[in-house]
């Protein structure tokens, strides 16, 4: 069920400044340490390539490029369900036109919207003249909406100057591997020059055309962005040597995504029994590559055709039978949210400096904090309304997000649902403490039983705030006396 | 001589449309066809048939 997010629930009720800063004076649209300001200029708004962006902006995709040149055993374009959500996954494959008609109608109706991507099915980059089509179409209407593109790499040579023409600023790369003999086990065969090429010789030159690829996005100072599909047994240890080749070569960012396996989903790694990693696994890739590339760690591998802030679907809400024949682009409710973007996240950048002095205070062991959150930064989701939880790592020297865990929503209209319940406590595994806008007492008592905390004590607080609140409350006894 | 597509089977991807050097395959109702009266089988323009080759379902886009 889609939650509908207004302008101001995001915000109210607001909570008071912990500190006397005021956005102004901090001046804080500063982005992460070690990021250029111009760099950060051209991401901020971008939910994919900057982690705090997204908790303000949303993107959209729109499924015009159905077309692609390469087989991957972990895709099965044929399938479509609206109940499943994974990449590759449509409801509908919309023409030019028809995409463009959806595009201004989410934007008058979803103000986070800042991002336009083409990412399947299908290759955005082989399948050139519908991406181009539907971009030159929507630049006329919405000129300040971000293009984003997402390819195999195999064409990305082949289109690189339109592209960068064309002012797309945002290109990511699905590059699994280096060796070609791993990735012959992963991309079955190629569409190329004309030709059809299988088993290694197909890989090396899949391989060839990736790195020409990102070498020529990165010479024009295009943004890239690699996603890696991690296989157990097939490419795990291998997305080390992946993640440093493509940091050597200039990427921006690393996402390292865990296969998504099923056999219902008639895949072929679904059909074989190749399993995904697990959470945990998925961590420990991740952790060993710090120092490389930035890593991407809030990916939610949505639907092809998925509408909203990251985590959250709207799609279904602007299928093309429920679009209006025409429709007139409204800048306003964009241009508004803009305006109250750039004054919340002053003091949202404010209070995330505050909430780092404090834990510097504490003396004790790192913990993970889950979080329900609707957007905007801050806890202000109700446990039983939250779809997935947003897992922060806290210790003495910071909070550093994790990651996400989905679960099923628990609060059914005013009832909650036991087998649901169970669920939710496996997902937060691990967790040492969930805090929430608010939460009942029977789910508090579960949790608290499964040796999780609860809390409703930092309802609509920053997110950073109220976990250096917790986290400095929780281990009082151990405050540094001496800090 | 010509190629065919399995509707059945078809995705509607497009891709063969894009590849065939005749302009012999076309949408109908939404489903892709080849016009066998165009079809040359890509003699004369490539190795191998380019829309047998660049599709995704196998058995799909085959031989009449």
């Amino acid at each position: 069920m889609a939650q509908i997010i207004t302008l101001e629930s995001l915000l109210a009720p607001a909570a008071d400044p912990a500190s006397g800063c005021t956005a102004s004076a901090c001046g804080s649209q500063q982005g992460p340490a070690g990021m250029a300001a111009d760099v950060w200029e051209r991401v901020k708004d971008h939910p994919c390539y900057a982690e705090e962006a997204h908790h303000y902006f949303a993107r959209m995709h729109v499924a015009v490029a159905p077309a692609c040149n390469i087989q991957c055993n972990y895709c099965n374009r044929k399938y479509d369900c609206a109940n499943e959500s994974r990449p590759g996954v449509v409801s509908e494959k919309l023409t030019p036109d028809q995409a463009v008609r959806k595009i201004i109608a989410v934007a008058n109706s979803v103000p986070q919207l800042s991002v336009l991507g083409v990412a399947g099915p299908g290759d955005a980059v082989y399948d050139w003249r519908h991406t181009a089509e539907t971009f030159r179409r929507v630049q006329a209407a919405i000129p300040d909406l971000r293009l984003c593109i997402s390819t195999n790499g195999l064409a990305l040579p082949d289109h690189i100057d339109a592209i960068a023409a064309m002012g797309i600023d945002h290109v990511t790369i699905t590059i699994n591997f280096i060796d070609p003999e791993i990735g012959a086990r992963i991309h079955p065969w190629i569409f190329h020059n004309h030709q059809r090429f299988t088993g290694i010789e197909a890989a090396r030159i899949l391989h060839e055309r990736q790195m020409l690829g990102l070498e020529m996005l990165v010479a024009r100072g295009i943004l890239a962005k690699i996603n890696s599909v991690m296989i157990p047994g097939v490419n795990d240890a291998h997305l080390v040597e992946v993640n440093r080749v493509v940091t050597q070569k200039g990427a921006f960012l690393h996402n390292i995504m865990p296969l998504i396996s099923d056999p219902a989903h008639g895949t072929a790694f679904g059909l074989s029994g190749q399993r995904g990693p697990t959470p945990a696994e998925l961590k420990t890739l991740q952790d060993s590559l710090a120092g490389g590339a930035n890593l991407m760690r809030h990916c939610r591998q949505c639907r092809a055709d998925a509408v909203g802030l990251l985590g959250e679907d709207r799609g279904q809400e602007f299928n093309l039978d429920q679009l209006p024949a025409e429709t007139a682009y409204d800048p306003a409710p964009r241009a508004t949210y803009r305006e109250l973007v750039a004054e919340t996240r002053g003091e949202h950048a404010a209070h995330r400096e505050a909430a780092r002095d404090d834990l510097a205070a504490v003396d004790a062991p790192a913990v993970l904090v889950a979080i329900a959150t609707r957007g905007g930064g801050r806890i202000n989701q109700h446990f039983g309304h939250a779809q997935e939880f947003q897992v922060y790592e806290v210790s003495p020297d910071g909070i550093r997000f994790i990651g996400h865990r989905r679960v099923e929503q628990y609060c059914q209209s005013g009832w909650g649902e036991d087998a649901t319940l169970d669920g939710v406590l496996a997902a937060l595994a691990g967790v040492a403490c969930v805090l929430v806008a608010k939460i009942g007492d029977c789910p508090r008592n579960s949790l608290t039983g499964a040796g999780i905390e609860a809390s409703q004590d930092h309802a609509y607080d920053w997110i950073e705030s109220g976990i250096a609140a917790w986290y400095a409350q929780r281990y009082r006894s151990t405050v540094r006396l001496t800090a | 001589m010509a190629y065919k597509i399995i509707v059945s089977q078809c995705t509607a991807c497009g891709a063969c449309e894009f590849e065939c050097p005749n302009a012999a395959i076309s949408t109908k109702r939404g489903n892709y066809v080849i016009n066998a009266a165009l079809c040359t089988e890509c003699e004369g323009h490539f190795p191998a048939a380019q829309c047998a080759a660049v599709c995704p379902v196998p058995d799909t886009c085959v031989k009449v």
